[in-house]
């Protein structure tokens, strides 16, 4: 305590809340470092494979910059006051991502397989594409709050973006999960910009309900048990992904859906009943229809014994995948600190290996310290994220950062638990790093959303010319 | 290329890549929210709000050891040492008490400086009477200052734990 005083009579000190500062040199500095790390990592990749320094450097180098750069400029007129963090933990990880596309690219044998390495250019592309809606987003979107009212608009356009894989004619069944549509010469998966949609529709919803769902409910056995009527919403929703598992065989997915929607509703509500009757009705979902659907059917026995999964496939029996035990052999010969740069063999997990088992290629050349920080880049968004809904004086802000947030980590956990053989794998996407437009593209529009919010939060009120003359409001009874 | 090369690369880009997470964790910690002090009384004007001056806003006070001047009631075990604030926007701030006055309200330089529409700007203060009991009196303010329920109409001695009421701020005192 600095207010320490030898006169009995003065006082030294005065004791006064402040806001948070813009912290945009800060964020600036943060991104310089952001881009340079990725540049380090796609030299080393080409000194490794190649013996040279890779002669796409500048260009790489300049546009993951200049896609930062103009990120940056935009935040910084548009959202003074957002967190200094999210922006460059995004680029950093997208940047890491490209690098290991760009990577798998120079493999010969994924070469021989699929069209000769042309993912990380495209992948550029989707970055660009996804900076833009980033931007449209702080630009155009001046408030959260106008989004509360389109609270049953996003729930009927949830709806449609998770039906659109099931209509015959544009749903493409990848792999035995349908969750992509054609649109022309371009795949796109619906259920990423979903996941954003239906976030708005639960905070919106639940910041209405809320009430109605913590207060009028029975306790029996220490739990509050819900009113039928209140059930309603939890009901439908968990249906709807039940019905995405059984239709489009994607666990991830609805994993994914339920989870966000139990987290808002806990989160809503401070009532622990709620998760404790989503983790049943999870379980039971997830097991009644694991139990009569071949495709999940079989992604628990490869999790369960993936070394039998893989002699199967070996043997060729159709309907097996020698994935999982490739992507735990990755790891596995990455040890602590890892190969290096271009000097593992993860390239043998052939196709999905710069989608899906992209961590098993960070597993393998950057071993565990590597994806240890990778990991804890991932949990920093989280952080801010979790940071920004506290921060939010809305209810509605809070709710939807807190959802956004909820749903990434959840994304994380999916994909990383999956791939690492903690949970049964499932098709989705590492956020940023994996090779998919519609993947980063949604990310980029979530992270677009979060700095809105936490720019509103952050704003300090407008500061009065005298304070001492301003009025003081009268309290009437 | 050099197997030694490679070797030193790659420990380095994983060093660079901690390094991030590292200056990524001391953005967070220099980002917290606070409570802001300047420091006042004989370098009038001289502002350093950086450094020590934001702070957390849940700071302990070092608790005095004794007060020099204690009067003739010696400090017994129900003179505090400390006020508190428990309610508002600088909740969790706590100020030692060493029989210096302190002041509330919205002007500049009260001691506690109270962002808040219902509060005057000079609202009320806090000092030691001659037998060291602390005495809370209102300043002929705006919306009154409230010791549990009572609105002040006259200076009041304290007792310990009581919660004074200033607009939607609540202070009290504590050993």
């Amino acid at each position: 305590m600095s207010s320490t005083s030898n006169s009995p009579t003065h006082h030294t000190s005065t004791i006064g809340a402040i806001g948070a500062p813009s912290r945009r040199n800060t964020e600036l500095a943060l991104l310089v470092f952001a881009v340079v790390i990725p540049v380090f990592a796609y030299a080393n990749v080409g000194l490794a494979v190649n013996d040279e320094v890779p002669a796409g450097l500048l260009s790489y180098g300049l546009g993951l910059g200049l896609l930062a750069a103009v990120g940056h400029l935009v935040v910084r007129k548009f959202a003074p006051y957002a967190d200094p963090l999210l922006l460059p933990l995004a680029t950093l990880l997208n940047g890491l991502g490209l690098v290991a596309i760009w990577r798998l690219d120079q493999s010969e044998l994924l070469q021989s397989i699929q069209q000769a390495g042309t993912a990380a250019p495209r992948q550029l592309m989707y970055t660009a594409m996804g900076i833009a809606l980033f931007l449209v987003v702080l630009i155009f979107l001046k408030d959260h709050r106008v989004l509360q009212r389109y609270t049953y608009i996003s729930m009927v356009g949830a709806l449609i973006l998770l039906l659109l894989p099931l209509v015959p004619g544009l749903g493409q069944n990848i792999y035995g999960a349908k969750i992509w549509i054609k649109v022309g010469s371009f795949s796109i998966q619906p259920g990423e910009f979903a996941k954003i949609v239906l976030a708005i529709f639960f905070a919106g919803y639940l910041m209405v309900k809320r009430d109605a769902l913590a207060l009028a409910s029975r306790r029996f056995m220490g739990l509050y048990l819900p009113r039928g009527r209140d059930l309603g919403p939890i009901l439908v929703v968990w249906i709807v992904s039940i019905l995405i598992l059984v239709f489009e065989t994607d666990l991830g997915t609805s994993l994914l859906f339920f989870g966000m929607f139990v987290i808002m509703l806990y989160v809503a509500t401070e009532r622990t009943s709620w998760i404790v009757f989503g983790l049943l009705m999870s379980a039971v979902g997830a097991v009644g229809v694991a139990s009569f659907e071949p495709h999940i059917q079989q992604r628990v026995d490869a999790w369960l014994d993936p070394l039998r999964e893989y002699k199967l496939s070996q043997q060729g029996v159709g309907g097996h995948s020698e994935q999982a035990m490739q992507a735990l052999w990755a790891f596995g010969s990455g040890g602590t600190l890892g190969t290096g740069w271009g000097q593992g063999h993860s390239d043998l997990i052939r196709f999905a290996a710069n989608s899906d088992f992209i961590l098993a290629t960070f597993g393998e050349e950057l071993g565990l310290a590597g994806l240890m920080a990778l990991l804890l880049l991932y949990a920093l968004i989280v952080e801010r994220g979790v940071r920004t809904a506290l921060a939010a004086r809305d209810p509605f802000g809070k709710l939807l950062a807190i959802g956004l947030s909820g749903a990434f980590a959840l994304q994380v956990f999916i994909v990383a638990g999956g791939v690492m053989g903690l949970i049964p794998l499932t098709g989705m996407t590492m956020p940023f790093l994996a090779y998919g437009g519609s993947s980063v593209i949604a990310n980029w529009a979530l992270i677009g959303l979060l700095l809105r919010i936490s720019d509103t939060a952050r704003r300090p009120a407008p500061a009065p010319a005298n304070p001492d003359a301003e009025m003081t409001q009268v309290v009437r009874p | 290329m050099s197997e030694l090369t490679l070797t030193v690369m790659r420990l380095g880009f994983l060093a660079v890549l901690w390094l991030f997470v590292i200056v990524a964790v001391q953005v967070i910690r220099s980002d917290l929210f606070g409570t802001r002090v300047t420091q006042r009384g004989s370098q009038r004007g001289s502002r350093r709000d950086t450094g020590q001056g934001r702070q957390q806003a849940a700071r302990q006070a070092p608790a005095p050891a004794g007060r020099p001047s204690g009067g003739g009631r010696g400090r017994g075990r129900n003179t505090p040492t400390k006020l508190v604030v428990t309610e508002g926007t600088l909740t969790g701030t706590t100020v030692a008490l060493q029989g210096q006055t302190i002041t509330l309200g919205r002007a500049h330089d009260s001691t506690i400086v109270l962002d808040d529409d219902y509060a005057s700007s000079r609202h009320a203060r806090i000092y030691p009477d001659q037998s060291g009991q602390w005495i809370v009196e209102d300043l002929g303010s705006t919306n009154g200052t409230y010791l549990d329920r009572s609105r002040l109409t006259t200076p009041t001695p304290i007792a310990l734990g009581a919660p004074i009421r200033i607009g939607k701020t609540v202070i009290e005192l504590r050993k």
